[in-house]
């Protein structure tokens, strides 16, 4: 083999290896995309089954019930509402009336077993998710009070 | 009044770094010396004003001087002195003044340690950071001036965020930032190389120290920050992908390929375009870093900005300083001369594999961290990436730049054999093989991460033992520098040993455990004897008493603390760790469980090694201190001719 026959050899399969490692990327990254949901989209049934994705709004007052490291509240966007169980122990920001994100799956029927209850690192900071379904539920809300019945 | 002084200070900070970015360059461009002359008395002069607008305000925080708006929504009269200091740096407007001051130290230090490069070359790099430092002074100045006054004044400040209440804070900020503004030094020579068209290896040898030692700081801030989250936050996690620890890793990740290529184009004259591409994209990224953390697109204990106007500002400065160097790299790189051949197998093709993969992992986690931001920029909904993907991209992508740490030792310049290299490789190729068996099969719980794990880092230590063996064989006196290369690639292997190990042996119990109770991991029980009330400074706390036995004999009394803060009213976890050189022994107190007993809910960990990650980091920053004290690069140009 030509010097040159072997650079372009070489070449050839440092491409490759390339188109590879390329393909091996973004495969792992559409597995591991988590999408945000409402609870209103949640309560629309447009949120995936069987795929973890993230849920996010106010914890609902009233709602914590503690068994041990089995906890289970609602979060609420005040338009629809979540029930959510979580086995673990809470960050130390979450509390009743305060925003929360939770990522995990739906399960059979309408309960979120959550896997991971996101920390905040501020009292008095919103995660912006928890807002973002806040607003939009009062948008939502708004939108329909401006119809007139029929 | 004082306070005043410290505005128009860096309001002339502002209008001298202008100066040094206009008139030393316009100097080199019209050959006029004297105009080249002024870019050092204009850089020392903007750090002295610089530095006392920062003593202004660290005066106004140890004082307790609530009419600064900034002191006031940062501190309190009630935290402790240092954190007081600390607090200057804790928000969005004193931390950006911190930005401004390293870089004009930096430029300081260019300033005095270049006597023995040309005159020219010195004012074009101090030119170039004077145009860094006037866009972030007029930032500064414009959407974030940490001199604000509020009047009335309150009486008390909000404090601190309790989580920066650490003595971690004092130095993680100020390390990273090093980092971050030290490859300014590096992108200003490499801009400097570019204008003056002169590419050649002398550009390589004055950049290389300057690259090392940011490279050297952001190591050491990365390590810290990492430290930090594992004590502080309470979970016992050391690296979580979040966006701002990717922010600092995307820097650090082009850093350590710039070194790697500034030594082919230093040594063989090779690589030279590529060397300046990389130091412009280290400092690209360590903007967008800056960005990333500093506009408020994330959300986190970095982000404190909420002010749209401030990611703009720097969005556009990071165009600007893009799109310039690019240009300018368009227009003068076909300039650049190649250097000497390169065989398919030698040292310079193993760096370059180093660099590709760098590069490219760099890429995958940019992806990572930014595609949620585009995507919600664009308004087409909101999705994060899960750590699972980085971790799945990431380590295929570093095992092979670990591996090829010991044939890019062992290889030639120019060409190198394959059977010279089998040869020089086969004792730590055998090592590396029994220890990877032996993980596999005799060691309980071990799976093929834990053995490959471990065959690398023996595969490392192995390889470099027996070059520093070959090397003693030689006559000649050993330089600094291949000292210092070793220790490094020794840190590397430490935490690959460290991540591995406490990965694949790591015990975490979630547990609830009321007064007398005991948890039993490994040989360790943990015996929880009581919680009682105490009382800090800033603080009230509830502390447990967890008594540690080892093989039933006392070893050690750990106190975790919850903490609520009087000012914030927010609650804190603090972690007991006992530290050891093999294991560390983790107790972190949980939420009290209503029940007929009082019972609290505890995470008790074992974490076989963990400290080897920090162990690891200083081993690196160490090998990076060796490598620069070298005398090579102190040597004028001319002595190194002859």
């Amino acid at each position: 083999m030509k010097p040159r026959h072997q650079r372009m050899l070489w070449i050839s399969a440092g491409l490759l290896a390339l188109a590879a490692a390329g393909t091996l990327v973004l495969n792992a990254f559409q597995s591991n995309l988590v999408f945000f949901f409402t609870p209103t989209q949640v309560a629309q049934g447009e949120a995936p089954q069987g795929r973890a994705f993230r849920v996010g709004g106010m914890v609902k007052e009233g709602s914590v019930k503690k068994d041990g490291e089995n906890v289970q509240f609602v979060v609420t966007d005040f338009a629809h509402d979540v029930s959510v169980s979580y086995t673990g122990l809470l960050p130390d920001l979450f509390k009743e009336g305060k925003g929360v994100v939770t990522q995990g799956k739906m399960q059979e029927g309408r309960a979120f077993k959550a896997s991971e209850v996101l920390a905040k690192h501020d009292e008095n900071y919103m995660p912006p998710e928890a807002q973002h379904a806040l607003d939009q539920a009062a948008a939502d809300k708004a939108a329909k009070s401006l119809k007139l019945p029929n | 009044m004082i306070v005043e002084i410290g505005h128009f200070a860096l309001i002339l900070a502002t209008c001298v770094a202008l100066l040094q970015a206009v008139l030393p360059l316009a100097g080199t461009m019209l050959d006029r010396p004297r105009w080249q002359a002024l870019a050092k008395p204009t850089a020392l002069l903007q750090f002295a004003l610089i530095v006392l607008a920062y003593a202004v305000l660290t005066h106004g925080a140890v004082t307790d001087d609530f009419s600064i708006k900034y002191i006031a929504g940062h501190s309190n009269s009630l935290l402790p002195l240092p954190f007081k200091v600390a607090a200057v740096w804790g928000g969005h407007e004193g931390s950006l003044l911190l930005w401004v001051l390293m870089l004009s130290g930096w430029t300081v230090a260019v300033a005095l340690f270049s006597k023995t490069l040309p005159l020219a070359m010195v004012a074009r790099v101090i030119g170039v950071l004077g145009w860094v430092s006037a866009g972030f002074l007029t930032f500064t100045l414009i959407t974030s001036s940490p001199f604000e006054r509020l009047i009335p004044a309150p009486a008390d400040g909000r404090d601190l965020n309790p989580l920066l209440q650490d003595p971690g804070l004092i130095i993680h900020p100020p390390m990273l930032y090093m980092g971050y503004v030290g490859f300014s030094v590096a992108f200003a020579f490499a801009i400097a190389a570019l204008l003056s068209g002169r590419m050649d290896a002398a550009w390589a040898r004055w950049s290389r120290p300057w690259t090392i030692v940011a490279w050297m700081f952001m190591t050491t801030g990365i390590a810290l920050g990492s430290w930090w989250a594992y004590y502080e936050l309470g979970w016992g996690g050391w690296w979580f992908w979040d966006p701002v620890e990717n922010a600092s890793l995307l820097p650090w990740l082009f850093g350590t390929a710039l070194i790697h290529a500034l030594m082919v184009t230093d040594k063989r004259g090779g690589f030279k375009a590529w060397s300046i591409l990389l130091a412009i994209g280290a400092f690209s990224l360590s903007l967008l870093g800056t960005f990333l953390v500093r506009s408020g697109v994330l959300t986190s204990v970095h982000s404190f900005a909420s002010d749209p106007k401030r990611g703009v500002f720097i969005l556009i400065f990071l165009a600007l300083v893009v799109g310039i160097s690019l240009t300018l790299f368009a227009w003068r790189a076909p300039k650049a001369t190649l250097g000497g051949k390169m065989g398919l197998v030698s040292r310079e093709s193993m760096l370059l594999a180093n660099s590709v993969l760098l590069v490219v992992a760099t890429a995958a986690v940019l992806l990572g961290t930014v595609y949620p931001l585009i995507v919600d920029a664009l308004n087409l909904g909101k999705l994060s990436v899960g750590a699972p993907y980085f971790n799945a991209v990431f380590v295929p992508l570093m095992v092979p730049v670990v591996f090829l740490m010991v044939p890019g030792g062992v290889a030639h310049w120019r060409e190198a054999r394959w059977a010279e290299l089998a040869h020089a490789m086969r004792w730590p190729a055998l090592a590396a093989v029994l220890v990877g068996l032996g993980v596999l099969f005799f060691s309980g719980r071990g799976t093929w991460l834990t053995a490959m794990g471990m065959a690398l880092a023996t595969w490392v230590v192995a390889g470099l033992l027996h070059q520093i063996v070959m090397r003693m064989q030689k006559p000649g006196r050993i330089a600094p520098s291949f000292w210092g290369m070793h220790l490094a690639h020794l840190g590397i292997a430490v935490v690959v040993v460290g991540i591995t190990l406490v990965k694949g042996y790591e015990v975490e119990r979630d547990v609830r455990m009321g007064v007398g109770d005991t948890v039993q991991i490994e040989n360790y029980s943990f015996e929880l004897m009581g919680v009682s009330e105490v009382n800090g400074p800033n603080y009230k706390a509830l502390r447990g008493e967890v008594l540690v036995n080892k093989d039933e004999k006392l070893l050690e009394v750990l106190y975790p603390e919850k903490r609520r803060y009087f000012s914030s009213n927010m609650p804190m976890t603090e972690a007991a760790i006992d530290s050891g050189f093999f294991r560390d022994l983790y107790v972190s107190l949980g939420e009290p469980i209503e029940g007929e007993r009082p019972q609290w809910s505890v995470r008790v960990y074992y974490k076989p090694f963990v400290s080897w990650l920090w162990y690891g980091s200083i081993l690196m920053v160490l090998g990076g201190l060796l490598a620069v004290s070298d005398r090579r690069y102190r040597k004028s140009p001319a002595a190194l001719a002859a």
